[in-house]
């Protein structure tokens, strides 16, 4: 049982091998080639108890390519809202035959609470605050190509960190793979500690030249983080990606957001969609990343 | 009668190596043994003899969830661990809030053979925290405890009028639940570097802090006597010593999982260290265990709270509060006060029966004193893999512990027996 739950404790190596099969695929699929059917005849299932149309959309997308029947679980149309419990879901499903379970979930550690329950290789597609690996791969996958590097890139993730499964998956594995991070946001949308050790700032500006990529969040106000701001304009006064703060950053650095934007809010749209923008890039990149997690959870079971 | 030989018992005067002999429900002689025909005879082999313990802070969920626990096996659980007795908290369903639900608690409770079980009743009617519950009749039934443990009475001027209300009654006590819920809304664990890992909402030690400081200022300004139960946070032992200092009728406990484990252990998100208050931080692990040391935290409380293993088998967040604790309190106790006999039946038999008004408990071992005692051998290693509880919720489940106790004594008849 393989699958990925967590980039906590990978190794750099395993997460340059994945980041190698997702360059991979991105290469074929730029180039028009064939694919290779890796995954004929296995069924993936995706299971997601939170909505997200867009995650599972590039999952389903990502699982056709190689030749994988898809199965699609979403709780408001099925027995979820009927009162049945989240283990018998899990064991429903990965009864009916499955070969990867990919699940995106509200609560921390449903992914491993899955994986031990049903015995089949999950693939977290994002858990609560805490994990989003396939979004960590992406963006570390997105920055390999266009630094052609990791190793010493110093990237300052901005806004919502307390309520950010993304932040947090970072976290885990961006400093493994050689980049320095610093969090920045207001003092009540940070983490109340820090046992990553990284730096973190209140105020964005004072960071802006020394940083080659701003990562920008958005402010989680189903997760309750409006009630940590006095106002949106506030927010988007003191940490907004605007014209002015694009003019402090150094010449080559670069914008990302894991979406969705929300534009006039964390970043205006000469952030958003001026030439620092690598937006489009993390989209595109979604789907060879995604091929190649499915590809391992997969490959490593039999 | 029942003699127990090679002991080191607990008296009046400190430890002695001595013979015990019960006869009856009382300790009849402490030195040689009178005479032993037909006795049963306990080698008990170097290890302690002392009162047995006495826990001021059970959940039996009689009525309302016995398929977690009952108050027999309960009871039961409570033997195991060496305690002969225990008061159970009224968050019951229904819970025990006037004179009938008293007395139909009390009245279960006498039925008991395994250990003394006594009732506390709630601060406010059916633990609402609106209006004061019928304190009088539950008094006049023998209730002398109260608290709305689960919950802190939330609104300060309800409670200085409780308070002041109980300062009239002798032996009454306002024993208080410390968290202000507007702190810890939605929180799973302590607030600290294992919560903002997880990204789990965290519960702040402040949530605990500002209520125990305002309980505080008004058992001060209305005499009444106050117990804070499970402390859990440095802050809150610093106010609770301060307090005692400049003459505030305050007692406090601490469980034995807040003793032995902080928020590092959650790294795995085990629902069975899942409770209130959540396991803190190092630093307030270690101050706990200096005011235990100290007597600034006068007793060691389990809060044995049972919860069926298909309850616990769920998502952390989805899991209910509280682990169970009887049966391993004893060694983790020990562990923590370190090998001094006499301060650690003091935390767990004399303080909490004295607090708790428990009467023919936590008497030191003298000819005369009532027959409730327990064998407890602060060496012998193992490692805890069933319960008598009916549930299995603890965190110390497979865990090498050492110190174990060999039997327990209930007035005068042998209520557990171990590996003698």
């Amino acid at each position: 049982m393989n699958g990925l739950l967590t980039l906590r404790g990978m190794t750099t190596g395993q997460l340059e091998s994945l980041l190698d099969l997702g360059q991979r695929y991105r290469r074929m699929i730029r180039a028009g080639s064939q694919l290779p059917q890796t995954l004929h005849g296995r069924t993936i299932t995706t299971a997601f108890f939170e909505p997200s149309t867009r995650t599972r959309l590039s999952f389903e997308k990502a699982a056709a390519a190689l030749g994988a029947v898809v199965m699609s679980f979403t709780p408001e149309t099925s027995s979820t809202s009927k009162g049945e419990t989240f283990r018998d879901t899990v064991l429903t499903l990965t009864a009916m035959g499955t070969d990867v379970l990919v699940l995106r979930h509200s609560l921390a550690d449903a992914a491993d609470l899955a994986a031990r329950w049903s015995r089949v290789p999950v693939v977290n597609a994002g858990t609560g605050r805490r994990e989003h690996p396939t979004q960590t791969l992406i963006d570390a996958l997105t920055l390999r190509e266009h630094f052609g590097g990791l190793h010493g890139l110093r990237m300052g993730i901005v806004g919502d960190i307390a309520n950010s499964r993304v932040a947090r998956s970072h976290l885990a594995a961006l400093p493994t793979l050689g980049i320095e991070l610093t969090l920045v946001g207001p003092p009540t949308l940070l983490p109340t500690a820090n046992p990553w050790g990284v730096r973190i700032s209140a105020e964005l500006d004072d960071e802006l030249g020394d940083l080659d990529v701003i990562y920008l969040l958005r402010i989680q106000k189903e997760r309750g983080a409006g009630s940590g701001l006095p106002s949106g304009a506030a927010y988007a006064r003191h940490y907004g990606m605007n014209e002015e703060r694009l003019s402090m950053l150094k010449p080559n650095s670069v914008i990302m957001h894991p979406g969705p934007m929300n534009r006039g809010v964390e970043l205006d749209d000469s952030a958003a969609d001026g030439e620092r923008s690598l937006v489009l890039q993390q989209v595109a990149n979604g789907v060879p990343m995604r091929m190649a997690v499915l590809e391992s959870a997969i490959g490593e079971e039999s | 009668m029942i003699v127990i030989e090679n002991g080191r018992v607990l008296r009046a005067n400190g430890v002695e190596e001595a013979t015990v002999t019960v006869e009856g429900d009382t300790v009849t002689a402490v030195g040689s043994a009178p005479g032993r025909n037909g006795a049963r005879v306990i080698d008990a082999r170097g290890a302690w003899i002392g009162p047995g313990f006495v826990d001021l802070h059970v959940h039996f969920r009689e009525p309302g969830q016995t398929w977690k626990e009952d108050l027999e096996s309960g009871a039961r659980s409570a033997a195991a661990g060496g305690f002969t007795a225990v008061l159970t908290m009224p968050n019951t369903d229904p819970p025990v809030d006037d004179g009938p639900s008293a007395r139909r608690a009390i009245g279960a409770a006498r039925a008991i053979g395994a250990a003394r079980v006594e009732v506390a009743g709630a601060l406010t009617r059916d633990r609402a925290g609106v209006e004061m519950a019928d304190f009088d009749s539950m008094y006049d039934a023998g209730v002398r405890v109260f608290t709305d443990d689960g919950d802190s009475v939330p609104d300060a001027g309800l409670l200085r009028r409780i308070m002041t209300y109980l300062a009239g009654l002798p032996g009454a006590v306002v024993a208080e639940h410390a968290e202000d819920v507007r702190l810890t809304e939605g929180g799973q664990l302590h607030e600290g570097s294992m919560s903002a890992l997880h990204g789990l909402v965290g519960l702040p030690g402040a949530g605990e802090d500002v209520i125990v400081a305002r309980d505080l200022a008004l058992a001060r300004a209305t005499g009444a006597r106050l117990h804070i139960q499970h402390v859990s946070t440095g802050a809150s032992v610093d106010l609770i010593r301060h307090a005692r200092a400049t003459g505030v009728a305050v007692t406090a406990e601490v469980t034995p999982h807040h003793l032995a484990l902080d928020d590092t252990a959650l790294a795995d998100l085990d629902p069975n260290l899942k409770m209130y208050p959540p396991l803190r931080a190092g630093s307030d692990r270690k101050a706990v265990v200096s005011a235990l040391r100290e007597g600034v935290i006068d007793a060691v409380a389990t809060d044995h709270a049972p919860h069926a293993s298909a309850e616990k088998d769920v998502p952390f967040e989805q899991a209910p509060r509280g682990v169970i604790g009887l049966e391993t309190a004893a060694a983790i106790a020990c562990a923590a006060l370190g090998a001094d006999q006499a301060t650690f039946f003091d935390r767990m038999s004399l303080a909490p029966a004295r607090l708790g008004g428990i009467d023919r408990h936590g008497v030191l071992v003298e000819p005369g004193s009532p027959a409730n005692l327990v064998l407890f051998d602060p060496g012998h290693r193992w490692a805890p893999k069933v319960f008598a509880s009916k549930s299995v919720n603890s965190p110390f489940l497979g865990k090498g512990l050492v110190g174990k106790v060999l039997a327990t004594i209930y007035e005068g008849q042998i209520s557990y027996e171990g590996e003698l």
